[in-house]
């Protein structure tokens, strides 16, 4: 590749053609200030607009300044990036910024980690010489995502997401000039959009503008409650990443303090949504095996590949997009909709516990699991199965309102018997990670013979798309992965056209997987957090002594004493669901 | 599974509209704007079935209709009536004349007459700043109008006597 030198603040660098000066900077360490460009390395997620300005730069020769994220480094270029005119024109671009913004800092839900209030902190900015109209626009609550427009900034983060990472396109610019907003079509509620809720837009968005929908005052309020039982369950990508907000390194495991801090908080019951995660490859591993097994037989009534349905926001988008084959995923409930379902009926019965005052709350790096809390197929005479679902954000705020001094915290075990789970529950919390787990209890049960390995490298990684044939002793089984809505569309339209060649796909909607939902700890468009968090979830599965879903003996228990089977019709009832066509329709007027 | 209703009429002709440009989402503004002249707005369940037709999503449509001023999604008067706002018409009077017609027909600008003869909207330079300030009506442009011609235009449409008077 062609290599250009240049120099920015007096220091010659070296980068490949192509490279924009911002990212040159970067390589000597010099970190331009930026608003709205957002670029997650290794994952091919760039946003530049080039909308915000204040990312300018004084390039030599030039009359002037250039937004250093859009303005390609030239050989023999000669930059400032502090230069008194770049600093004054840097401040100016902010304080135009904040003047059309709600002075709502002391109250606001990002504040702490929003990027417009960093900005104004970094410049200095004490005073905003410029009055001027305000834009005002409605708030929209959703069962998830707060849309509060006062306070975009027009970066269009939210867009590119929504629209070119995962294909949703809910969100698009409308309006132009002071009225410009990010919006649903026709100024619709999220709510009634064809919004997944997989938060990508609020896990992007620099501002308070997106925001999840709090449900910590209602979580207290059940804590504090005397007649009630409050159990939590706590997902696998929680522990990889709680950490970050205490000030661990990101991808520190967090697991016992995590535990240890729940105890505190009050809850009676603090269990492991892996152990429904175990629970969800007992079912579905087992529909795997018996969809294969009838398609090796001939059977042409049968479907395949057989999708995985863990994830409510990619239920949510093929509903919407694809009803036309809302029959291939997995009938399977998502683990936190299992847990929710096994607490409220065998938890509840062996406690003696009125399923009414039993309350479960989730704590989800996700924040469409709000969203699936609520639909109506989960709940029994209006009693939701899981009561309130919070973000790993929300549990960390829970943590700092009740002064736990988290880092001090012992380390503490799951309570039993719904805490217990194994290594495969755990990488649930990774893309790649289910249908490891799936492979790793189904070769095992379809060949009655020990796994040889228990790692699949083959289907590890962080490619958008990845594939692998995985040899059941002497059956070939092909497997399909993708995470980001976008990449799962490209694998839904091959089996539309009847090009897939898979017998199984994993689809996760968040890229990276649920360690990089939309209620984690922000990135900030660190790509590298999402890496560190993989590891850490791949590092606690291998530390685990049962690493096999169907080896958990409390599943085993679970069977034995109320189940049954995997499959059985109690288990059909309790742990699997069906689908909806959401799509819309177009009929002829009388 | 949420249903659109639409005339049969207006679905064959975005059909229609949209094969002519082969169903390209390139061509949207073209497509929003002959769809726009034989129904004379866009209303929200035609913009979803555009979208459908050029496979893009709704929102995308949406963004658009809402970006030019041409667009609107409110069914428009018998008479558009379109008041440049450009500088040039500005600095010569179109802001008197647009109150004045405002005033004379009791609606504001995006708002059409109850009896449905005449809409209301301001655009930016139409690209006549010799004739300014300049008012359309439907196609035809009225150049240096003032205030006190704003009654005599009006009343041509009102008696519908325009095309004998030509
Ligand atoms: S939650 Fe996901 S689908 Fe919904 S608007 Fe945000 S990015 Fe789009
Ligand atoms: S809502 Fe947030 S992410 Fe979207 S454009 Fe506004 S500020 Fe940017
Ligand atoms: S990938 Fe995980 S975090 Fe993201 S929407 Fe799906 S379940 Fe939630
Ligand atoms: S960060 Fe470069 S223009 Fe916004
Ligand atoms: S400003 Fe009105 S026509 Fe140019």
């Amino acid at each position: 590749m062609d290599k250009i030198k240049l120099t920015i603040d007096n220091k010659e660098v070296e980068v490949a053609k192509g490279t924009t000066i911002l990212d040159a900077a970067k390589q000597i360490g010099v970190h331009i200030p930026t608003l709205c460009h957002m670029k997650l390395h290794d994952m091919g997620i760039e946003n530049k607009p080039g909308g915000c300005r204040v990312c300018v730069v004084e390039v030599e020769g030039r009359r002037n300044l250039a937004p250093a994220c859009v303005t390609e480094a030239a050989a023999g270029m000669n930059i400032n990036t502090h230069s008194i005119r770049v600093i004054n024109a840097r401040r100016t671009v902010t304080e135009l910024i904040i003047s059309d913004h709600p002075f709502e800092c002391l109250t606001c839900a990002k504040s702490g980690e929003c990027e417009l209030q960093d900005l104004a902190h970094q410049m200095g900015i004490r005073e905003i010489h410029f009055e001027g109209e305000k834009s005002v626009y409605r708030e929209d609550t959703s069962p998830a995502i707060i849309r509060d427009m006062d306070k975009c900034i027009m970066c269009r983060r939210c867009e590119m997401m929504c629209n070119e990472v995962q294909t949703v396109g809910v969100l698009s610019a409308i309006n132009r000039g002071f009225y410009a907003v990010v919006s649903p079509p026709f100024e619709q509620n999220l709510d009634h959009s064809v919004c997944t809720y997989c938060g990508q837009c609020v896990a992007v968005c620099p501002t308070g503008a997106l925001t999840e929908v709090d449900h910590t005052p209602a979580v207290i309020r059940a804590l504090s409650d005397p007649s009630k039982t409050v159990v939590v369950q706590t997902a696998p990508a929680v522990r990889a990443a709680l950490g970050e907000e205490f000030g661990f390194e990101p991808g520190t495991l967090v697991t016992g303090k995590m535990v240890a801090a729940l105890r505190r908080l009050g809850f009676n019951y603090v269990f492991d949504t892996d152990f429904a995660a175990d629970l969800t490859i007992m079912e579905e591993g087992t529909e795997m095996l018996d969809r294969l097994s009838r398609h090796l037989n001939g059977d042409k009534t049968v479907k395949l590949p057989i999708l995985t349905s863990c994830c409510p926001a990619w239920v949510k988008f093929f509903e919407h997009q694809f009803p036309d084959m809302k029959d291939i995923p997995s009938s399977a409930k998502s683990p936190q909709q299992m847990f929710g379902a096994i607490a409220k009926s065998y938890f509840a019965e062996k406690q003696n516990i009125n399923r009414k005052d039993l309350v479960v709350v989730s704590v989800m790096p996700c924040l469409a699991k709000k969203y699936e809390s609520s639909r109506d197929e989960f709940a029994v005479d209006g009693n939701p199965d899981v009561d309130f679902a919070i973000s790993t954000r929300e549990l960390a705020a829970l943590i700092k309102l009740a002064n736990i001094e988290f880092k001090a915290l012992p380390e503490e075990d799951f309570d039993h018997p719904l805490g217990e789970s194994t290594g495969a529950g755990v990488i649930f919390g990774t893309t790649g990670g289910v249908i490891e787990a799936a492979v790793r209890t189904a070769y095992e049960l379809h060949t009655k013979k020990p796994l040889p390995k228990l790692n699949f490298d083959e289907l590890r990684g962080m490619e958008g798309v990845r594939e692998a044939t995985i040899d059941f002793d002497g059956l070939p089984i092909r497997i399909g992965i993708a995470h980001g809505l976008g990449n799962a569309r490209k694998l839904l339209e091959d089996i539309r056209s009847g090009k897939s060649h898979f017998h199984a796909i994993e689809i996760m909607s968040c890229p990276g997987g649920c360690i990089g939902g939309g209620g984690q700890p922000y990135h900030h468009g660190n790509s590298d957090i999402l890496i560190k968090r993989q590891k850490a979830i791949y590092q606690e599965d291998s530390m685990k002594t049962l690493r096999k879903s169907h080896e958990n003996p409390y599943i085993v228990k679970l069977y034995e004493e109320f189940l049954g089977h995997p499959m059985s019709d109690k288990a059909h009832h309790l742990l699997h669901t069906s689908y909806f066509d959401r799509s819309k329709h177009f009929e002829q007027e009388d | 599974m949420p249903k659109i209703k639409l005339t049969e009429y207006a679905t064959n002709l975005v059909k229609e509209i949209c094969a002519k440009f082969n169903n390209n989402e390139g061509e949207l503004i073209n497509v929003l704007h002959q769809v726009q002249n034989k129904l004379g707005y866009l209303p929200a369940e035609i913009q979803e079935l555009i979208a459908q037709e050029l496979n893009i999503s709704a929102a995308k449509v949406y963004g658009v209709v809402t970006f030019y001023s041409y667009f609107t999604m409110k069914p428009q008067g018998e008479f558009p009536i379109s008041v440049c706002m450009g500088t040039a018409c500005y600095v010569r009077g179109a802001e008197q004349v647009l109150d004045e017609i405002k005033r004379q027909l009791r609606i504001d600008v995006g708002e059409t007459t109850p009896d449905g003869k005449f809409s209301l909207s301001a655009l930016r330079c139409v690209g006549a700043c010799g004739l300014a300030p300049v008012v359309l009506v439907g196609e035809k442009v009225h150049g240096r109008v003032a205030t006190v011609d704003v009654k005599k235009i009006l009343a041509e449409y009102k008696s519908g006597c325009l095309s004998d008077k030509e």
